[in-house]
């Protein structure tokens, strides 16, 4: 169950968002100052916003920016993060011993204040954030893909493929990477649901795109002072947010104990 | 190696931080002002030198102990961080209190009957505790305890009464991660044969788990509250901007909006050698705790 569970819940939430214009009727941004603040109902299922604005409608438009960006900052991270642990693991050397101080460097940071900073460089955008969470992100993927590579380098076949004349390149595309995708993707559904949350949190802070346009951490954001009187404003995307990462986290964890190969020393947020 | 990575850190975040378009004084005047009032504010700042002089210029200052000045109160950053790091520390420190009885009761309660429906719940929330994002567990909190039950107060710094709330949100992942650290190392002691010589010489169940077992769960326990530290860091700056509380995660947040750098610069850096000093510590504390452990140089 908990591994079947979290995997049709996210199933259901991409769809929805993905086909966010087919199920919402309401612009998620046109104003409509006819119904302002209304409470939950059938025409509106989680109500409307301080600017008449269908919250259902911006959950899921919403949904398309945080799933989206949480996602491309995923793929970011685990390209450089990929790329470096490869690099710095086959290679050794200086190229490790730089690549590793940088990586040990981006760990000791407090991952959200790094990425704080980061957006904080940049004009508040949805590619901010995405950068912001890839910079933090990479760090841990190149360290552990790095000891899977010092790991599998020195197995048989590699020296195989080395005697039969393979080339560097070869060696490390063709025989080592696919000794480590499985760890990448393992990692990787570990830390997305971190991802959702570093997005939510930044652009609960106002550090990602911009009012009108939703994002779940925005619109909680936006409409906190509401919650003395409409909560429903801000319990629907924190719900939606919360709802994504449980999913996530249980997804990673049903992955992580069906490769107990991976040590967990990391820290997840 | 300590003091290499705090330089380091201290480049980062410095270098971040000085890539941004714009200067400070258009931002303080408005753009439409007089060029030669921007250009006096500027090289008042310090900011028309060229980058590695002011980088200089700003580990000078770091180095006597300083962190300079708020370009909009003109406050010293370092006494306003100084005045305010004890409130972090105190709401910090009471959600620790809170995560550590929380996440040992859960993850015991989990570990000691695995497999259980005890465990299966415990399990299940300690999950959720992880997936929530703070700024919203606190809103949560805020309608629930507050406005609904009116028990504690939604906001302001303060006693007891005050610290609860923002304390509990703070919490909520920490909690979730010692029970499941809790819950992993208890299942894996009991199975350790020492455990079976100490049911065999008769002693009770409650004193091999909660004299025994806990003892060995305190490694990996120092560890996850030494990792986690960060996610207080993280945690503070968002629950003290939702619950109002004076700490440095809200001036970092007010600094952000202000686009105040050398608050946010003096945040961030005050921020990243916390965490840095207190994961050292956890490093040697290891040692205390199980003397058989000793530390590599590299």
């Amino acid at each position: 169950m908990f591994a079947r569970l979290p995997i049709i819940v996210l199933s259901l939430i991409v769809v929805a968002v993905v086909f966010a214009p087919y199920i919402a009727h309401y612009d998620p941004i046109a104003i409509n100052l006819d119904e302002i603040k209304a409470a939950p109902s059938l025409g509106h299922p989680f109500g409307t916003d301080c600017k008449g604005r269908d919250v259902l409608a911006r959950v899921l438009y919403g949904g398309r920016i945080s799933l989206g960006v949480s996602f491309a900052a995923a793929l970011v991270s685990l390209g450089v993060g990929f790329t470096a642990g490869l690099l710095s693991g086959y290679y050794g050397g200086w190229i490790d011993t730089l690549l590793m101080a940088v990586v040990d460097l981006t760990l000791a940071f407090p991952s959200l204040l790094l990425a704080i900073g980061i957006s904080v460089v940049l004009p508040p955008t949805k590619f901010t954030v995405m950068a912001a969470i890839a910079l933090v992100g990479w760090a841990s993927f190149a360290r552990l893909i790095r000891g899977q590579v010092l790991k599998v380098k020195e197995m048989a076949y590699v020296e195989a493929a080395r005697s039969l004349g393979a080339g560097n390149l070869r060696i490390l595309f063709v025989h080592i990477f696919p000794q480590c995708l499985s760890l990448g993707l393992v990692i990787l559904g570990i830390k997305f649901s971190g991802y959702i949350l570093t997005e939510a949190s930044l652009s609960f802070l106002g550090l990602g795109p911009q009012p009108p346009t939703p994002s779940w951490g925005n619109m909680i954001g936006e409409n906190r002072a509401y919650i003395i009187s409409e909560p429903w404003m801000v319990l629907f995307p924190g719900l939606a947010v919360a709802v994504t990462a449980l999913c996530f986290n249980l997804f990673g964890d049903y992955m992580q104990e069906k490769y107990s190969s991976y040590n967990d020393g990391q820290r997840r947020s | 190696m300590l003091v290499l990575l705090l330089l380091g850190i201290t480049f980062i975040t410095f270098s971040i931080v000085k890539l941004l378009p714009g200067d400070p004084a258009s931002g303080l005047i408005g753009q439409h002002a007089d060029p030669d009032d921007i250009k006096r504010i500027n090289r008042a700042l310090g900011v028309d030198k060229p980058f590695i002089a002011q980088f200089m210029g700003y580990v000078a200052l770091l180095a006597r102990g300083e962190l300079g000045r708020s370009y909009y109160t003109n406050r010293d950053v370092l006494t306003e961080i100084m005045r305010k790091l004890p409130n972090t520390i105190y709401l910090a420190a009471a959600a620790m209190v809170i995560a550590i009885i929380g996440g040992l009761a859960l993850g015991f309660a989990a570990g000691l009957r695995q497999g259980s429906a005890v465990d299966k719940i415990c399990s299940a929330l300690s999950l959720t505790g992880l997936s929530l994002p703070v700024f919203w567990s606190g809103l949560v909190l805020i309608i629930i305890f507050s406005l609904k039950l009116r028990l504690l107060p939604p906001s302001g710094t303060g006693g007891i009464r005050f610290v609860i709330l923002p304390a509990v949100a703070l919490s909520l992942p920490v909690m979730a991660s010692i029970a499941r650290i809790t819950r992993s190392s208890a299942i894996e002691t009991l199975s350790m044969p020492f455990v079976r010589v100490l049911r065999a010489k008769g002693l009770k169940n409650w004193r091999i788990h909660y004299i025994h077992l806990l003892k060995s769960i305190l490694i990996p326990l120092i560890t996850v509250i030494g990792l986690d530290f960060a996610s207080f860091l993280n945690g503070a700056v968002l629950t003290e901007t939702v619950f109002g509380w004076d700490g440095i995660g809200r001036f970092t947040v007010d600094g952000i909006l202000k686009r105040d750098y050398p608050v946010i610069l003096g945040c961030i850096i005050t921020g990243t050698f916390i965490f840095v000093v207190v994961n050292a510590l956890v490093d040697v504390s290891y040692q205390i705790v199980d003397p058989r452990v000793r530390i590599v140089k590299r």
